[in-house]
């Protein structure tokens, strides 16, 4: 007893190293870290860095090649365009959506909220089916449609209807808890000072939620380009005409044009990764501002 | 501007929260809703602003029939419990907020509201922050930045819910002297929800005490503390006690003893008997007095308070006696309220 309480206080203190409660023994850290950056090797990285050398096996120029291919360069157009619309109606419809959800009281709320999510929770296919069910030749509207001369399936319009459907939910998502956590007192305030309903919006509502705003437009966008599953059921595989980007990398595959293929599998990896990056940076560059929004 | 509320009733989803109540403000006073939370003051304070609509009733702008105008139409000041300020514009931005955004007809140009907007700054101790951004500032000054915003528009009543309520003691004392100076200064017509009683009495020209959706009492600090009209004010304002008594040909009993007090002209029959703890004279031995056992005696600061049980029921008092005087426990302690008031139940 006695020598123990003689020891150094220091030479006490580095024996045992003072640790947090929610600190964890080196071991366990390590291998947590470990665990996850094998995963995120495995199943992440290492496919994404196969596509690109899969792509460009055969050098750059059957790579160019194979994307500057007159189908796949209207797949590419088709996709941006699908893009160019969708987005921006959700922007709307999310902004409308959130805005309704978060600052306003009303019967069926719960059940909005609620179908909000659908698209998330619902299998792709099933959406598109959706959309075949409704427009097609033997459906309550196709008939009237047809006699109108109006073509929605197997065509662009049904491309954009079911990914506008698929990405609904990202802007809406985003906006909703963060426009619930900041209420509706800036609003008062500047109503009370005189402000419009549509300047309150533009000069303080918007201003409040824009850094959540990009993040949903730029997650909306990804979807927007890259769904398959739904936009394969209402597009009909016409080439050149009705394959977006990610049909077009099905149809190459399915033909063994492997590297064609791949090429634009890798063009459809470098947007998603461009958004990434872009995401990255605005978070990086207005970290400050984007708390500041947050707390309040 | 004279502000005048007529008969208003305001419903949320069918449960009152104001009953049929009636106000006048006067031009150029500044006056205090207190009450306790559920009271109902920043609900009338909404209603004045034109935040929520009455579902009965009338609200006057000086002659005029405000009910109808919209929060915009009525040109008030109002000035958040959390601030509100805008955070993604400058200070200097949001005080200029309200002329920015008017009609090129009435927007005065833009060095007149730079200099206005930099006078304001000025007025409420500001200068040199105009630049910053309200996350930059403590709370003391983003609620500076708010009253100064508020001001900007030249507002017809300027109108405060719960200003200090987010700020430190020490903070919230300085910026209620300084409100104070601030409205003797420029004389708006002002109108502040509060709970805190200390703020009420030392601030206001006349409080107006709530309960449960009525106004319980309209006065000057004085008159509220010296003279309340209803148990609830007594209970509220201040520390006070409450003892249940009798009143027999114009003598007040409490059980089967005269505590020496009357109340001439009162009307036989049972009464609460109310009274505030430093309202008391000491007085040694007992006819006609209240006397009981000491039940716990603590130092508050200047004074010293005395707990006491009273009687057979041991009703409980408090009153304050000089701190030298010595008080043991479970000691006999005789007093009489030099000030009550007798309430009929």
């Amino acid at each position: 007893m006695a020598h123990e309480a003689t020891l150094p206080a220091t030479l006490a203190a580095s024996s045992r190293p003072v640790r947090s409660a929610t600190t964890e023994s080196h071991l366990a850290r390590l291998t947590l870290i470990a665990v996850s950056l094998l995963f995120v090797a495995l199943f992440i990285l290492a496919p994404l860095v196969l596509v690109f050398a899969e792509a460009l096996r055969n050098g750059t120029g059957e790579f160019l090649a194979a994307l500057t291919d007159s189908d796949t360069l209207s797949s590419i157009r088709l996709t941006l365009l699908v893009a160019a619309i969708s987005v921006p109606l959700n922007v709307v419809f999310g902004i409308a959506a959130s805005w309704a959800i978060a600052k306003f009281e009303f019967k069926g709320k719960a059940f909005l909220t609620t179908l909000i999510d659908l698209p998330f929770s619902v299998s792709p296919v099933v959406s598109g089916l959706i959309f075949v069910l409704l427009f097609s030749s033997h459906s309550l509207l196709g008939p009237w449609l047809q006699s109108h001369g109006i073509k929605i399936l197997f065509a662009v319009p049904g491309i954009v209807l079911a990914t506008v459907f698929i990405t609904f939910p990202f802007v809406a998502r985003e906006l909703i808890p963060l426009m619930q956590e900041q209420g509706t007192a800036d609003e008062e305030a500047a109503l009370s000072l005189g402000a419009s309903g549509w300047q309150t919006f533009w000069y303080v509502t918007l201003p409040n939620i824009r850094w959540g705003l990009l993040y949903g437009v730029l997650l909306c966008n990804a979807r927007a380009m890259g769904e398959f599953g739904a936009v394969s059921v209402v597009s009909g595989h016409i080439r050149g005409v009705t394959n977006t980007m990610p049909l077009q990398v099905e149809i190459l595959y399915n033909e063994y044009s492997f590297v064609a293929a791949f090429a634009v599998a890798a063009l459809l990896a470098l947007l998603a990764l461009v958004t990434l990056v872009v995401k990255s940076l605005l978070e990086f560059r207005y970290s400050a501002q984007i708390a500041a929004s947050r707390r309040h | 501007m004279d502000v005048r509320v007529k008969d208003i009733r305001k419903e949320f989803s069918h449960l009152p929260a104001l009953e049929n109540l009636s106000l006048d403000i006067r031009s150029g006073e500044l006056i205090a809703l207190l009450g306790p939370s559920g009271s109902g003051k920043t609900t009338l304070l909404r209603l004045i602003a034109g935040l929520e609509s009455p579902t009965r009733g009338t609200i006057y702008f000086g002659e005029e029939d405000a009910s109808s105008k919209t929060v915009q139409e009525r040109n008030i000041g109002f000035v958040f419990q959390h601030y509100a300020l805008f955070r993604h514009m400058t200070v200097l931005d949001n005080v200029a907020f309200g002329l920015t955004i008017r009609p090129s007809g009435t927007r005065p140009p833009k060095a007149e509201i730079r200099r206005r907007a930099l006078d304001l700054l000025d007025l409420v101790q500001l200068s040199g922050l105009e630049k910053r951004y309200p996350a930059q500032l403590s709370g003391g000054q983003r609620q500076r930045v708010a009253l100064a915003r508020a001001m900007a528009v030249e507002p017809n009543v300027l109108l405060l819910d719960e200003p200090f309520g987010a700020l430190d003691a020490q903070v919230r004392k300085e910026l209620r002297r300084w409100l104070r100076e601030i409205h003797d200064r420029t004389g708006h017509t002002t109108v502040f929800v509060t709970h805190d009683q200390d703020e009420a009495l030392e601030l206001a020209d006349r409080v107006v005490v709530m309960s449960k959706g009525r106004i319980e009492q309209v006065g000057t600090p004085d008159e509220i503390y010296d003279a309340p009209n209803s148990p609830f004010v007594f209970g509220f304002i201040g520390e006070s006690n409450c003892l249940p008594v009798r009143v027999e040909s114009g003598q007040i009993w409490l059980e089967d003893r005269l505590i020496g007090l009357s109340a001439p002209g009162e009307a036989d029959g049972s009464a609460r008997l109310f009274f505030r703890p430093h309202d008391i004279e000491l007085v040694d031995g007992c006819g006609g007095c209240l006397a009981g056992i000491v039940v716990q005696s603590r130092r508050v600061a200047g004074t010293r308070h005395v707990e006491i049980e009273i009687g057979a029921g041991r009703a409980r008092v408090e009153i304050e006696v000089p701190p030298q005087k010595a008080i043991g426990e479970a000691s006999r302690l005789a007093f009489r309220p030099t000030r009550f008031k007798l309430f009929r139940d």
